[in-house]
């Protein structure tokens, strides 16, 4: 069925159609239209789950880790602060190993105190062992929600779905939403292997000396390996049922690329636009959208890039001290290759400051006009 | 690609007009996207709303700065802010107003229509009489002036939307349809 819905309500429609059974959250700006259809459709009987108030997104993320741990298919959103307020906890729910979905609504993180879009708050949980997925689109938010649950219970790694604020959570657009019956035959219900059970008790999360504690992160580094290409085969049978595929990464036009742009977000929607325009012009260029962020894509990444003679990497995000966090991922992945790349690194549209087709081409109008970066990190759009 | 910016304040339903009219424009076959200015909306603070319309996918995400058409639910925001900025000339201004188009002088690069939106929306029970809720009235007129949608079709876009009274706001949206001028 097809309707004009916000990015934000694709993700709860994603969680009804997923038959969560645990969704624990806390509202924030611009995360709140989430729940507050997830608690529309759970007051309706529409989606037979436990909707837990909480008094934090701390105890929103508890919650969820005591659902999955009882075996539980649990769910939770939110954004900035909120998600930053939890970081203690998503450790615990990636060590623990269970396999929750959050959608995280890319916000700037305070102060000064923002309510709009950019990468810092998700990418500062890069290290505490989720998945990340970012999305384009409120049609790939919706199917990311769906096949979070698909990844994230074959591995038993929790997984975080992240999309621009406003951009995706308040802009409506057509969504094409599937039937219960597609997805059931997609989902299968959240069996995990081992769960807290009264009637076969286990301990969760205890005590882990110094001769054992290594090799459960090795593990989980092994299952994060192998997380990427679980994830290709899970966006392969979602074709299959729903026509629809997104990769691990999309090259669009890059197969006779001199220039290569690598966005995520929906800075890579508009970007679409501004390669269409310069190959009307003729000009060789071509876009790389990172899709998946965790476990990064090294090899799929490199296979496209190592065809380019530049690369352009586009972030809207920032690691004090050094730059674009994608920007540094990026040059780390060729690093080892015998062809030398120059790669210049853009930062612009912090703080939800509008990232215009211009913006765009003007960045690939400088990697033209130079052989390699004047400065490690080029500014776009700063008014100072 | 055809854009559109609406400006009305908190309270008069101007983010849920440009939500019902993309719903309208997606049943008749087109893409559409539809958002608020991004940042809090406040009742009685002026709201400004942006769709875009096309026959094939829309990838670019920015804000709208140079609109095919304009729909302006409060005519006091036209003494308080720019709202031609960035407008395409001939494109048209529909505002809600008891006054004639060619009272609206200082448009003359555009087409003006006019729409006594406040006393309809008054007259079938839409919002108070100090606040009336006009979103719709200015719905109809925008379907007569720019043909871009049939009346039908908004009525059942509004479906989704309108919690009460749908049968007062069809009404609305008929009478501004019929008695809307048009510069």
């Amino acid at each position: 069925m097809k309707k004009v819905i916000t990015g934000n309500h694709a993700v709860s429609y994603g969680a009804l159609l997923s038959r969560v059974e645990v969704i624990a959250a806390y509202p924030i700006t611009p995360q709140t239209q989430v729940v507050e259809l997830l608690s529309e459709f759970c007051a309706e009987g529409k989606l037979k789950a436990k909707f837990v108030k909480v008094e934090s997104e701390h105890s929103a993320m508890a919650t969820c880790i005591g659902a999955s741990a009882a075996g539980a298919r649990a769910f939770t959103a939110t954004s900035a602060q909120g998600l930053a307020l939890m970081h203690e906890l998503l450790h615990w729910a990636a060590g623990g190993r269970l396999p929750i979905v959050l959608a995280n609504i890319n916000r700037a993180m305070a102060p000064g105190w923002s309510i709009w879009t950019d990468q810092n708050d998700s990418l500062s949980q890069r290290d505490t062992g989720w998945m990340q997925i970012y999305c384009e689109s409120n049609q790939e938010v919706l199917d990311s929600v769906i096949q979070g649950y698909k990844i994230a219970e074959q591995v038993y790694i929790p997984l975080m779905l992240v999309l621009d604020a406003f951009v995706l959570s308040h802009t409506s657009e057509i969504v094409d939403i599937p039937s219960q019956e597609q997805v059931d035959r997609y989902l299968p219900p959240f069996k995990p292997k081992y769960k807290l059970d009264v009637n076969d008790p286990h301990a969760f999360g205890g005590l882990l000396g110094p001769d054992h504690y290594m090799e459960i992160r090795y593990l989980l580094q092994k299952d994060m390996e192998r997380a990427m290409e679980i994830t290709k085969k899970a966006d392969i049978e979602f074709k299959e049922i729903f026509g629809r595929s997104y990769g691990v990464i999309e090259a669009y036009k890059c197969e006779d690329a001199e220039i290569i742009m690598v966005t995520s977000g929906t800075v890579t929607s508009t970007a679409r636009t501004v390669i269409d325009k310069l190959r009307e012009r003729d000009k060789r260029v071509g876009l790389l959208k990172i899709r998946m962020f965790r476990p990064f894509p090294s090899k799929d990444i490199k296979n496209v890039l190592l065809k380019a003679k530049k690369v352009l990497v586009v972030d809207r995000n920032i690691s004090y001290g050094l730059g674009g966090i994608f920007f540094e991922e990026i040059k780390s992945v060729l690093y080892y290759e015998d062809k030398h790349i120059p790669i210049f690194g853009f930062i612009t549209g912090l703080g939800g400051r509008d990232v215009t087709p211009n913006i765009l081409e003007e960045m690939i109008e400088y990697v033209e006009t130079h052989d390699k970066p004047e400065e490690p990190i080029l500014w776009k759009g700063v008014k100072l | 690609m055809i854009e559109i910016r609406f400006h009305g304040r908190g309270g008069q339903g101007t983010v849920i007009a440009s939500e019902i009219l993309a719903e309208a424009l997606a049943i008749e076959g087109n893409y559409v996207q539809v958002f608020p200015q991004f940042g809090v909306e406040r009742r009685g603070a002026p709201v400004t709303a942006f769709l875009r319309i096309d026959n094939k996918p829309i990838y670019l995400r920015c804000s709208i700065y140079t609109p095919d058409h304009i729909v302006v639910l409060d005519p006091v925001l036209i003494e308080t802010i720019g709202i031609t900025e960035g407008l395409k000339k001939g494109g048209w201004i529909i505002i809600n107003s008891f006054k004639n188009p060619e009272d609206f002088k200082n448009f003359s690069d555009f087409k003006v229509a006019t729409v006594d939106a406040s006393s309809i929306a008054i007259k079938y029970n839409l919002g108070s009489r100090i606040a009336p809720i006009v979103n719709t009235a200015i719905l109809g007129a925008f379907a007569k002036v720019t043909g871009m949608t049939k009346l039908e079709t908004i009525e059942r876009a509004m479906k989704d939307y309108i919690p009460i009274n749908l049968e007062g706001n069809i009404k609305a949206a008929r009478e501004a349809y019929k008695e809307v001028k048009m510069g």
